[in-house]
């Protein structure tokens, strides 16, 4: 994504999503699903299994994958892509942390 | 008839211990006729097996899993208990002892097995409150209470006692520190080398240690507060555990005016200086020598019974033992003379990095005493040898490698090793003796085995050594065991091996089972992460905090997540019941949440589909308003008690199954089950609440009640089993409890009572629910878990739990 196009949205601090955890922001077209791994490495995934679309966000958490709810596909959090056997793709959204906030980078409305 | 027995020899057994019930054994194994028997006991229990107390305290054994004799045993010998009673005198003259109650028995032949008692350091302070030794069933209970109200524990001894029972308190959450007044641990078993490596694989595990400390004095006011040592250290003490040793109890052998050295004194054939008393086990000296290893007291007691009951005139003969320490995961061994001195020489295999240490000891050719550490997996093969007194110089440059690279030997197999070989050092029990055991008895499996010769059945460290004799004894008949499928991914071990290892290992977090039995992946998956939770959480009822990012997003959330990401909820109805207050609060809730869907459940409750997560704690909170909590229609947990309606209404009703539905339900609920886990309860044989589809189902008839056990209705329908027939209502509570614990207990997470009675065997079930003894156990225990798990998680939720689940973390436009 061209990066004049891309705004760096605060949205919380890494303390604010449990370790192997999830939180929703909530946003127009797709909730945006931010991940905490267990090194505190923070992710963000639409909120939408590329499979039936079952919400990420509330899947469980681990290494650097989530397991979605609904059929337990396995999506990558760095790059949102879904894991053996299963095959598609979540659209990833770019994570910065500062001093501890998380920062979004989502398209300039 | 007018014959009269012939009159019995007069026995009296003081100190109702393992070395006195042993010799008891082989007494009446050679015998069962020549004596009439009374033991005197101080402890107001049975025999039990005293060296399996660190792991009662591990919480990896219960009390009565160590129990050796029952108090029906002394009863089928014939054999008469005064246990609690203490024998207070003991008159050689008139051939009579008398008991603290005043009881007074005169003997024919007397056996002494008083044990010994712990040293008390006689430190200022010793006799506070708190300061305690570890030598039976009462000291172990005073740990567990004080680990549970009480932080800090310290151990005055780093021997094979002290460590033990610092690893128990450890296990039970107090931060748990040992003093050692030598250099290193366990200096009596272990060479400094290997001493050092226990002292680094403790302190890994959280333990303090320090050693060349030198108690001064233990302080406090009411109880005991602290520790301080000679060079001013302080150490805060709520439980002072003193294993500092141990010495023989001579005290009424010495009033009697016995010959009593460090102990009472013996000679070859176990017998004391007055011919009719003899002295077995812990409290005796012989040869200036005094035990405190069950080995040679096993042995004590056979010459002792070849004595007493005049068949042969053997000798009790010293030979070397062997040690183990009962801390699951810290695999040592050593035996005989491992120091060595001038004469001998030593074999020494040292790898520092993956914390091994083997030292072998050999004078003129024979091995005489070995250390291991880290790898005492060729114990057996080592202390035979050492035993035999075998020539070694032909293997001597493979020795140190053990049995797999010695000449001739096949690798790493119990073939090679000699009948009278010793593959369980905590039983007792050689090669010889399971083999024969395999034939005679056709045993099949583990557990037989365990079952008929007590091999592997208490620190199990031999489970490999009698698998192999089982292989070796049945071939593939024995291989042909179905393969052990792998919980998931991340680890090779299967759900009973987990389940075990967490008990048995006293695992108790998520991170410390991945570590301990060795996880691939750095924090699981998705599949063994929620089994893991669970298993910990039915292991250490209680103590175990509830992971919840281990949770499938239901037990969560306590709803059910539905496929556009709403979710559902249903309340608990007792049994099918409801009133119209609850159902207005429904409907008012249905209206002010907009709802969009309620439907009946199979289960006879109300599904409101369609709530938004956001509106979650709002909804319960209006429906706690009613009084109703969560029916658990998200969980692996007891769902729903249907019922039919009963004798109170229907006309063919025999028995009221509503009530009985509602008393289930209310005794059930809130539990965490492997799987869903459904009831009902049918008034009569027409069964109209289908009781004969559900986990547990109850069937009314004339005389009481039937248990059904093991249905499904889902993909593939089973019919349950009769587990049995009672005919009280309390029966039918204990009997459920038990059967939900059973399966809590030991099924694999995700597997329903179908399956999981068709891989046990509904005859394994029954034997255990229909054993009163392991019933009671049973249901006492799943009352003891239900103590913690009868919260409504709805109203924690309501008022504010877990608030960040329901709360967006932000909104962007």
């Amino acid at each position: 994504m061209d990066l004049q196009m891309i705004t760096w949205m605060d949205v919380g601090h890494v303390h604010d999503i449990p370790r192997l955890g999830s939180r929703v922001v909530k946003a127009p077209d797709c909730d945006i699903a931010v991940f905490r791994a267990a090194d505190d490495k923070i992710f963000a995934l639409y909120d939408r299994c590329p499979h039936k679309a079952g919400k990420l966000s509330q899947g469980i958490v681990h290494g650097h994958a989530v397991t979605c709810p609904l059929h337990n596909w396995v999506i990558g959090l760095d790059d949102g892509l879904a894991k053996d056997p299963d095959e598609g793709c979540v659209h990833r959204i770019d994570v910065r942390v500062q001093e501890g906030r998380i920062l979004l980078g989502l398209p300039r409305s | 008839m007018n014959m009269i027995a012939p009159k019995r020899r007069r026995l009296v057994l003081i100190g109702n211990g393992m070395a006195g019930i042993r010799a008891i054994e082989e007494i009446l194994a050679r015998d069962p006729h020549q004596f009439q028997i009374t033991v005197f006991g101080a402890e107001p229990h049975g025999n039990y097996n005293r060296i399996m107390l660190s792991p009662v305290l591990a919480g990896e054994k219960t009390f009565e899993a160590i129990t050796t004799h029952p108090r029906s045993w002394y009863e089928e010998n014939g054999i008469e208990l005064l246990a609690g009673e203490a024998v207070v005198a003991l008159d050689r003259a008139t051939r009579t002892v008398v008991g603290a109650h005043g009881t007074e028995r005169h003997y024919d032949a007397l056996i002494l097995a008083t044990g010994s008692n712990p040293v008390i350091i006689p430190v200022p302070g010793h006799d506070l409150p708190g300061v305690i030794g570890f030598r039976d069933i009462a000291d172990v209970e005073t740990m567990l209470a004080a680990s549970k109200i009480h932080k800090n524990a310290v151990v005055i001894g780093g021997g094979l006692l002290g460590l033990e029972a610092a690893n128990g308190l450890l296990g039970n959450g107090m931060n748990t520190t040992v003093l050692h007044l030598m250099p290193t641990l366990m200096e009596r078993q272990l060479d400094p080398v290997s001493g050092g490596l226990m002292k680094a694989d403790l302190e890994r595990r959280g333990m303090t240690i320090i050693t060349e400390a030198n108690t001064a004095a233990i302080t406090g006011t009411d109880r005991v507060e602290a520790v301080e040592l000679a060079d001013g250290t302080t150490i805060a003490a709520d439980i002072v555990v003193m294993a500092a040793g141990i010495r023989p109890n001579v005290a009424l052998a010495k009033q009697a005016g016995l010959d009593v050295g460090r102990g009472i004194k013996v000679d070859d054939g176990m017998r004391t200086n007055d011919p009719a008393i003899y002295a077995v086990g812990e409290c005796i000296e012989h040869r200036g020598a005094v035990f405190g290893l069950v080995a040679p007291i096993w042995d004590m007691a056979k010459v002792l019974a070849d004595r007493i009951t005049a068949k042969v005139e053997t000798n009790y003969v010293p030979a070397a033992t062997g040690t183990r320490l009962k801390v699951t995961g810290i695999d040592m061994f050593s035996a005989g003379d491992f120091m060595g001195d001038e004469t001998t020489d030593e074999i020494v295999f040292h790898d520092a990095a993956r914390g091994v240490h083997k030292k072998l000891v050999l004078r003129d050719d024979k091995l005489i005493g070995c250390v291991l550490y880290g790898a005492a997996g060729d114990s057996a093969w080592y202390f035979d040898m050492i035993r035999s007194g075998m020539d070694v110089s032909a293997m001597r440059d493979t020795l140190v490698f053990g049995p797999a690279v010695a000449p001739g030997a096949e690798p790493g197999s119990v073939e090679n090793l000699p009948d009278t070989a010793e593959i369980c050092g905590c039983n007792g029990v050689s090669k010889g003796t399971i083999l024969a055991a395999i034939a005679t008895h056709k045993l099949t499996s583990l557990d037989q085995v365990r079952g008929r010769t007590k091999a592997s059945s208490s620190c199990g460290s031999c489970t490999c050594q009698v698998e192999s004799l089982l292989t070796l004894a049945l071939g593939s008949a024995y291989r042909a065991a179905p393969a052990i499928k792998p919980m998931c991914k991340c680890t090779s071990l299967g759900h009973t091996a987990v389940r075990q290892a967490i008990v048995a290992q006293s695992l108790k977090t998520i991170p410390a089972v991945r570590q301990a039995l060795g996880w691939t992946t750095p924090d699981g998956c998705a599949s063994c992460r929620p089994a893991l939770n669970y298993y910990l959480l039915c292991a250490w009822p209680g103590t175990y905090v509830d992971d919840s990012a281990s949770r499938f997003i239901n037990e969560r959330v306590h709803a059910n997540i539905q496929k556009d990401g709403t979710y559902s909820v249903v309340p608990r109805m007792w049994g099918g019941t409801t009133t119209a207050n609850e159902l207005r609060a429904i409907a008012d809730v249905v209206d002010k949440f907009a709802i969009p869907s309620v439907k009946v459940t199979g289960g006879q409750r109300i599904d409101l589909l369609g709530v938004k997560k956001e509106d979650l704690p709002a909804v319960w909170a209006d429906l706690n308003a009613a009084g109703m909590v969560s029916g658990h229609a998200y969980g692996k947990s007891l769902r729903t008690v249907k019922t039919c309606v009963g004798s109170e209404w229907c006309r063919f009703g025999t028995q009221d199954s509503t009530a009985m539905g509602v008393a289930l339900e209310r005794m059930t609920w809130g539990s965490w089950t492997p799987h869903k886990t459904k009831m009902a309860v049918s008034g009569c044989p027409r069964n109209c609440a289908e009781a004969t589809i559900k986990d547990f189902g109850v069937i009314a008839t004339e005389a009481g009640w039937d248990l059904y056990v093991g249905g499904n209705g889902g993909i593939k329908v089973r019919v349950t089993d009769l587990l049995a027939k009672v005919t009280t209502d309390a029966e039918v509570l204990e009997y459920s409890g038990a059967f939900m614990q059973f399966y809590r207990e030991d099924a694999w997470y995700l597997e329903r009572t179908a399956p999981w009675i068709e891989r046990v065997g509904i005859d394994t079930v029954r034997a255990v629910i229909n054993d009163p003894e392991q019933r009671k156990a049973l249901h006492a225990r799943f009352l003891h878990s239900q103590s913690f798990c009868q919260d409504d998680p709805w109203e924690a939720r309501a008022k504010g739990a877990d608030a960040h689940e329901f709360i967006p973390l932000a909104t962007v436009d």
